[in-house]
């Protein structure tokens, strides 16, 4: 933004702050130094038109309540004020211990987009009155990233209420599938981005991985129609659609070797010099034979069969390929 | 602050937010010096200057002496004198008001990190203050929670990290090293915790390796905090992990790995230096410290990987396995 136009738009800011009436365009065009003097010229009118109206856009943007109207029956346009009220941050007293955490809080967000809005927030608080130092809470730093490109669509289309469609890639799929979900949000889960809604083709609750999500984001239908269910709990969709863990499998690890599965399992107190047994609790066999055939002769797997077979099978196809 | 800080760079702000949050900002500090304003803004000195000259020429409809916003100098600081009504700040957006609100819920969830009642009243007010701008973040969760948290002790582990950094304290740690599948025993001066990427680290200065090192808190089989104080020493600096946590190196051993779609999910969960697709399969380079490590990847995913490089690495696992085979035809 050019001076001359910062400038400007800090005058019209004092300007509708301080009045009560509302306030025309022409009038705010002789009280506000910068949209220069009106010569009646039809050129000069039309440019002073489009330079009122990115004003208008750029306050409304960053938050100016900009409210329109007439002071009376005798008015033949519409004029502009800013209630101030409605303009000022409400008084707000924070303690220093609480400065401080939401000066930590403001640090967590990695992402261009939310790292702006907090940062943001914390200019104003400060403008406010409240010392919130960001760089407190000496010794923690805790960090989301969200660098998903779907980030942002996604949880503007949650805070619209809106459907929307995407390509989706299922996990172990090559190929891509169209989708069309009611959002209802944008769940960060062990590290990972989710989106949790209603899937309008399965017609049924899904998560997806934000990562997953191909190409765009688009609409599927307008704003304010996507109803969320009463009560859900988003974190909970998102931990449930991982299977639980509640099986033992039990197997032999080669004397001192596997630290990596011994830390993790629990002893059952058998052994021999062939090696000690453990319990390792698994919720995917299929999981559990890619963790063990991980450590190669240093593990056998002994029991239940499906974990067993499903070990052998894996090692047979790896050496005969 | 302490030394072990790492150093912060702001995001930078629009320049009308930022003259219009100044007036009230100022006024609230009289007489503070132009560089901690400045600092507080993320912007240099001089830019700050250039904002307090433009707000003066800014003021009340006429602009005459007496409607303009007054600044007084002294010296390097300022104070205002006259604010043409731009007594507060202007109310939070809701994005801002969603992003102070999500973040501060998800400290209140991890235990150890903020004390839970000063979050809880810290939410109130900032909810109180953006109003109608406040409703619904809940569109938005975030959980820090930490992904490898089977351990049921790993809550007190954090508890015991937290006070060891509060009160500056060493640290003796039972810490499992995957790479060389190892469980060693060392003493540590911690630095900082970091939370990212959806797993817990200490980052400490370690005495056996004489070097800043990262722990993952669920590798953390014991801790315990020494009475000894914490000695950092001044030429250990805090990892940058702006750009991730693990950042691929050139000292590290290149593996190239071709990923079938039941491994397409390698390319998500580790750093990749380079992640193309190859027909129906995604073709990856990684940088790994450790070979033995990608050794029990690449064994885990069988014949859904093929290793291209290096070609040594091919082999092991072959071996590896049929060795794991004749386990199961001579064994129990």
């Amino acid at each position: 933004m050019s001076a001359r136009r910062a400038e400007r738009l800090v005058n019209l800011v004092i300007c509708l702050l301080s009045t009560r009436q509302f306030l025309t365009a022409e009038r705010i065009r002789s009280a506000v130094p910068g949209y220069g003097p009106g010569d009646g010229s039809a050129p000069g009118e039309e440019a002073f038109k489009r330079m009122f109206e990115r004003d208008k856009t750029e306050l409304r943007d960053l938050g100016v309540p900009l409210e329109t109207g007439r002071n009376g029956w005798a008015d033949t346009e519409d004029g502009y004020r800013i209630a101030r009220r409605d303009y000022e941050l409400p008084d707000i007293d924070l303690t220093a211990d609480e400065a401080a955490a939401v000066g930590l809080a403001a640090r967590l967000w990695q992402s261009a987009g939310l790292s702006q809005a907090a940062h943001g927030a914390l200019q104003k608080l400060r403008a406010a009155g409240i010392d919130v130092d960001s760089q407190a809470a000496p010794g923690i730093e805790p960090r989301v990233e969200a660098s998903d490109p779907a980030f942002q669509p996604c949880l503007d289309a949650v805070r619209a209420a809106r459907p929307i469609r995407f390509d989706y890639r299922r996990p172990g799929a090559h190929d891509t599938e169209a989708r069309q979900v009611e959002p209802w949000g944008v769940v960060s889960w062990r590290g990972r981005w989710y989106l949790v809604g209603h899937d309008r083709v399965r017609r049924a609750t899904r998560c997806f991985r934000l990562s997953r999500i191909l190409g765009d984001v688009a609409p599927a239908g307008r704003p304010d129609t996507v109803t969320i269910p009463d009560g859900i709990d988003l974190t909970a969709i998102v931990s449930d659609s991982v299977p639980p863990t509640s099986r033992t499998a039990v197997v032999l690890i080669r004397p001192g070797r596997a630290q990596g599965l011994r830390r993790t399992a629990t002893s059952t107190g058998a052994g021999t010099a062939e090696g000690d047994e453990f319990e390792v609790s698994y919720g995917d066999p299929e999981a559990l034979a890619d963790r063990l055939v991980g450590f190669g002769s240093a593990v056998l797997a002994l029991r239940p069969p499906e974990v067993r077979d499903a070990v052998m099978d894996r090692l047979r196809r790896l050496v005969a390929r | 602050m302490s030394p072990t800080s790492p150093t912060r760079t702001l995001p930078p702000t629009e320049r009308l937010p930022r003259l219009l949050a100044l007036v009230p900002y100022l006024q609230a500090r009289p007489g503070i010096p132009v560089a901690d304003a400045a600092g507080d803004f993320g912007v240099t000195e001089a830019q700050l200057r250039q904002d307090l000259e433009l707000l003066w020429m800014c003021g009340l409809p006429g602009h005459g002496p007496g409607d303009l916003i007054d600044l007084s100098f002294e010296g390097d600081s300022v104070t205002v004198t006259f604010d043409a009504g731009i007594h507060r700040p202007l109310r939070l957006t809701s994005d801002e008001a969603l992003s102070l609100l999500v973040a501060l819920r998800t400290l209140a969830d991890v235990p150890g990190l903020a004390e839970r009642d000063v979050v809880d009243r810290a939410t109130a007010k900032i909810e109180a203050a953006a109003g109608t701008q406040a409703k619904a973040p809940t569109g938005l969760t975030v959980n820090l929670q930490d992904r490898g948290a089977q351990r049921p002790d790993s809550d007190e582990h954090l508890v015991v990290l937290r006070r060891a950094l509060d009160q500056q304290r060493a640290l003796h740690l039972t810490y499992y090293v995957a790479g060389r599948d190892e469980t060693t025993e060392r003493v540590v001066d911690p630095m900082r915790l970091l939370l990212a990427e959806g797993r817990s680290y200490l980052e400490a200065w370690c005495r056996r390796s004489g070097d800043v090192r990262l722990f993952r808190l669920d590798r953390i089989d014991a801790v315990q905090m020494l009475t000894e104080p914490a000695r950092v020493p001044a030429e250990a600096h805090p990892r940058d992990v702006s750009t991730g946590v693990f950042r691929p190196s050139a000292e590290h051993d290149a593996v190239t790995l071709r990923l079938g779609a039941g491994a397409r999910w390698v390319a998500d969960y580790y750093p990749c230096e380079r992640v193309t697709e190859a027909g129906s399969e995604l073709e990856i380079v990684l940088r790994v410290a450790d070979l033995r490590w990608v050794r029990r990847l690449v064994l885990g995913l069988g014949t859904e990987v093929t290793v291209l490089d290096p070609p040594a690495l091919a082999e092991e696992v072959r071996q590896e396995a049929a060795a794991a085979l004749a386990g199961y035809q001579e064994g129990p």
